[in-house]
């Protein structure tokens, strides 16, 4: 890239940054910037960096516990698990270079967010993510699912650590737009967490990891802007993974963190040099200067403006304390990797920058940091989705139910996660496909459970509503593992910000996931914002996703969604309503999308959920399910896929089955234990005004059975619910 | 009983490894690093593990086999020690030339995590003497190239000789490997190869534990 003499509006433009922005960028600085520190402008001005839009509404959210040790503003966040342990975790979207290269976006979308985990001193011990792709029948779907999903897997499984779960969702929204949100969950020490301060001057800054390439140039500012129909042609900007390398970098910053020779460590993730050089000196309150001389370099007649803007992956900096880094130098050098020293911290508050001895770059940090823009974008709510919608009370209800277990919303991820090496670290309890994944602690009984959720139907139907409803969810699945859901890491997925309409639906999601975190106590430890997720002006559905993480006390006494036994009464926990709005039923079965999303009754949620824990902590239930997608004979034939066992259900006076089997309403549950187990549970749920019925049994046939109804045989159920997505990929490409 | 697990760089079920050797031995295995040029010597079994030793690049198992550490192994077991190459193990030991045949990439051309059914073929070895022929067991499997293929020649012979010790059960061969082969023996039945996980099948909490009867044989045999 060669230098231009002089910086031109068209040159700013480019930058994704505009008139006012730069005019306040000569104010800050006292003079034109250089070109190399407009490009360090451009990244860290950027929305992907600054969260110039979403930083004001974000502020809202409750990030605070007693078990909360870190909160947002480093790497990831931390929660302190008792007996010295702390977990720590965070979800990060890849979603733009994902959809132009989805092998390689997603395989580094999962080294990034393993970066930020380690980072901070812990050995990540499960990986999981949320996907949202186009309708299948769109030309690109297949090749995005196939190639996201061997990316996950290629990255993952080579790092050594479990892909325990997620979610896949398909909607026409996501067609020119794709999601792939990647969580990393990891272990360490309360009393050896890393953070990313550059205290003190005369400290080195250290570079560690891969060489820097040309690759990954101005990443944050792609992922700052609309796709439109050339969205291919920046295919060069997307980085290139090397999981092996990532696990000599994992190997090797455990290895020099056990030593006390670290200051600080950050990982170079988006906008590589620049934004780690600038967040640890603004962290530390301190300065930096670099010598790009001593970048280790991949390519020949690398400029500045490359090397400070490269995305190229696997890289860390760090600020030793002086005289050890002949002792780090020696354990990278063991692992095989780069090791330089590329400049020093200073007092001058001032990140500068020298490359062939002149001095490229000289800017104030906190211009970069604290004077970045904070936008006060105009936002219109919007009036919610009303209405529970008509159905054709006619339809058979078995028929349906196995439409829908077989359709592309609800039916296995077996495909998907058999790609994904779920057992490595032999820790994996409770392995996908449940509620929740369960990781043991190793070498103890403790567990974490683990899950990620979001309905963005729901979210479109009701910005605020359908928000709090992904909290719920995550809390519940956790509880439903009988853990104690502890915090959450989000990942805010929307459109353009500068439309008032979008950046409404932003604002009304923060304000559901702060009233469902504050009711809940599980607060938002860590995040990220994915905004601009959209293609020809057309946005995707809001997806707010939710990852949460919960504690189980004892391994051993862990719930599970499979029936186990024969014979057992099976209890549905929570008030049935009936609610179709927003139902993959009305979705699937009817073929519309509309009505009000359910609405969450935070009260009756968290009652449900202590009264449900707390019978699967005292080992009185083993066998639970919660109520979400699709309703509740889903989740019935999920337990009874899951168990190979059958079930008899019925309830009696039921005025309409379909809203009854398929309606969405929150809060709810089903369980299943011995018979005489269910009497004392029914006097408990009694005493403690918890609405709940015994509707049926565990049957010997292998048949799911429904009073009035009729029965359908496991295996046809099984074979709706395995079939679609291996016979979707094998398809022939219809294009 | 000594026991080692040899760590290249990209192994990642070294750890797996090594729980369970502590398990069944009482003491912690050795961790052998690649670069090193001996395995202690008074080790009676050594174990590669599973992992992406050098990232699979070239082919897997192909750089580690060059690598230092392993000049020993093979003499080590051309004397006698016994050596369990589990998963990207057992790629190492066909590639280092201690085993015949080859991993291949899976029929499918995808990577495969999941829980087979694999049935003990033959008991007479320090590896399977705690089972019963003919036992199906279950282990995770979590391998993309796990393929395996010799020349007819070879297959005949490893049959011939007993020395296919574990196959995949009817219908689960999640690889397409030859004659459902899932794990095999070397000539001086002291070195063993296979896919399949048992290391990752020795906790109930996991699943059955099917994997426990390998390395408590083991330690029977050689402690």
């Amino acid at each position: 890239m060669s230098e231009p003499a002089k910086i031109t509006p068209e040159i700013v433009r480019e930058h994704g940054l505009s008139e006012a922005e730069y005019a306040r960028i000569k104010e800050l600085m006292g003079r034109e910037p250089t070109f190399v520190e407009l490009g360090i402008f451009s990244v860290m001005w950027s929305e992907h960096c600054s969260y110039k839009s979403t930083r004001v509404h974000l502020r809202r959210l409750p990030t605070k516990a007693p078990w909360v040790i870190q909160g947002p503003g480093e790497n990831a966040g931390v929660i302190d698990i008792g007996d010295g342990d702390a977990a720590i975790f965070k979800m990060e979207s890849h979603n733009h270079p994902s959809f132009i290269e989805p092998y390689q976006g997603a395989a580094t979308g999962v080294g990034g967010i393993m970066r930020d985990v380690f980072t901070m001193g812990a050995r990540p011990i499960a990986m999981m993510n949320a996907l949202r792709f186009g309708e299948p029948e769109h030309p690109k779907t297949r090749h995005l699912v196939e190639g996201v999903v061997r990316g996950i897997g290629g990255y993952g499984n080579c790092m050594g650590v479990p892909t325990v779960g997620g979610e896949v969702n398909f909607h026409r929204s996501y067609n020119g737009n794709i999601l792939v949100n990647a969580m990393c969950v990891g272990l360490a020490k309360t009393n050896k967490i890393f953070k990313s301060a550059a205290k003190g001057a005369g400290n080195p800054v250290v570079y560690i990891g891969s060489k820097t390439g040309r690759d990954g140039i101005h990443g944050a500012t792609m992922a700052s802007a609309e796709f439109n129909e050339d969205a291919e042609e920046k295919r060069p900007t997307v980085q290139v993974g090397d999981p092996f390398t990532e696990k000599l970098l994992l190997e090797a910053c455990l290895e020099l963190m056990a030593t006390d020779a670290i200051i600080a460590i950050q990982d170079m993730g988006a906008a590589g040099l620049t934004s780690s050089s600038a967040e640890m000196a603004d962290k530390g309150g301190s300065g930096i200067e670099l010598n790009l001389d001593h970048v280790p370099q991949r390519e020949e007649n690398m400029t500045a403006y490359e090397m400070m803007l490269s995305e190229s992956q696997e890289r860390m900096l760090a600020v030793l304390k002086p005289g050890r880094e002949a002792e780090a130098e020696r354990i990278f050098r063991k692992w095989e990797l780069d090791f330089a020293v590329i400049g020093r911290t200073t007092d001058t508050g001032r990140l500068v920058v020298k490359h062939k001895g002149k001095v490229v770059a000289d800017m104030p940090v906190h211009a970069l940091s604290e004077e970045a823009p904070r936008y006060e974008r105009p936002f219109t709510r919007r009036t919610p989705a009303r209405g529970n919608p008509p159905y054709d009370k006619s339809r058979p209800v078995m028929d349906s139910l196995v439409k829908l277990v077989g359709s592309p919303d609800l039916c296995s991820r077996r495909w998907v996660w058999e790609q994904y090496d779920h057992t490595v670290m032999a820790d994996t309890v409770q392995k996908p496909g449940g509620d929740a994944a369960v990781v043991r602690v190793h070498g103890t009984n403790k567990g974490l459970a683990i899950t990620t959720d979001v309905t963005p139907r729901y979210c479109r139907a009701d910005p605020y509503e359908g928000a709090k409803q992904a909290v719920a969810e995550a809390w519940r699945n956790i509880t439903a593992v009988g853990a104690r859901p502890l915090a959450v890491t989000d990942n805010l997925n929307y459109g353009n910000p500068e439309k008032p309409e979008i950046m409404g639906e932003i604002a009304s999601g923060v304000d559901g996931i702060a009233e469902a975190c504050r009711a809940l106590d599980f607060p938002v430890i860590g995040g990220n914002c994915s905004l601009y997720n959209e293609t020809n002006g057309e946005a995707i559905l809001p997806t707010p996703a939710i990852g949460g993480v919960g504690l189980l006390k004892d391994v051993h006494r862990m719930a599970k969604i499979a029936f186990r036994r024969e014979g057992d009464a099976i209890m549905l926990i929570g008030e049935p309503k009936g609610h179709l709005g927003q139902s993959l039923y009305l979705r699937e079965i009817e073929g519309r999308e509309e009505g009000a999303a359910p609405a969450v009754d935070l009260a009756a949620e968290k009652k449900n959920g202590d009264f449900v824990r707390k019978l699967i902590e005292d080992g009185h239930v083993d066998t639970v399910h919660d109520i979400s997608d699709g309703g509740l004979l889903v989740a019935l034939a999920e337990m009874a896929m899951a168990g190979n066992i059958g079930a008899d259900v019925g309830v009696a006076g039921l005025p309409d089955a379909i809203p009854f089997f398929f309606g969405e309403e929150q809060g709810r549950y089903l369980i299943a234990c011995p018979p005489a187990e269910a009497d004392r549970i029914e006097q408990q749920a009694r005493e403690a005004n918890i609405i709940h019925a015994i509707i049926g049994k565990t049957i010997a046939a292998k048949v799911l059975r429904v009073e009035r109804e009729g029965e359908i045989a496991l295996s046809a159920l099984k074979a709706a619910h395995e079939g679609w997505f291996p016979d979707y990929i094998a398809k022939p490409h219809a294009n | 009983m000594k026991t080692a697990v040899i760590v290249f760089p990209a192994s990642n079920r070294d750890r797996d490894a090594a729980v369970v050797l502590e398990q069944v031995t009482g003491q912690k295995p050795y961790m052998v690093w690649h670069a090193d040029s001996e395995v202690p010597s008074d080790v009676s079994l050594i174990v590669i593990p599973g992992g992406f030793s050098y990232g699979d690049y070239l082919r897997c198992g192909a750089m580690a086999a060059q690598s230092r550490i392993m000049r020993d192994v093979k003499a080590k077991a051309e004397k006698g020690v016994a050596v369990l190459g589990i998963c990207n193990g057992f790629q190492v030991l066909t590639e280092s030339g201690l085993l015949p045949g080859a991993l291949m990439r899976n029929a499918d051309l995808k990577f495969v995590s999941r829980d087979v059914g694999v049935v003990v073929e033959e008991t007479q070895s320090a590896f399977t003497r705690r089972y019963n022929k003919g036992e199906r067991v279950v282990y995770p499997v979590a391998h993309g190239e796990g393929n395996y293929y010799a020349d007819p020649e070879t297959i005949a012979r490893l049959e011939g000789e007993g020395r296919v010790l574990f196959r995949y059960a009817p219908g689960e061969n999640p690889n397409g490997s030859v004659n459902d082969i899932a794990g095999i023996l070397n000539e001086k039945r002291n070195v063993m190869g296979l896919m399949p996980h048992p290391e990752c099948a020795c906790d109930p909490l996991l699943g059955a534990p099917d994997g426990l009867p390998m390395f408590q044989g083991l330690v029977e045999a050689l402690g």
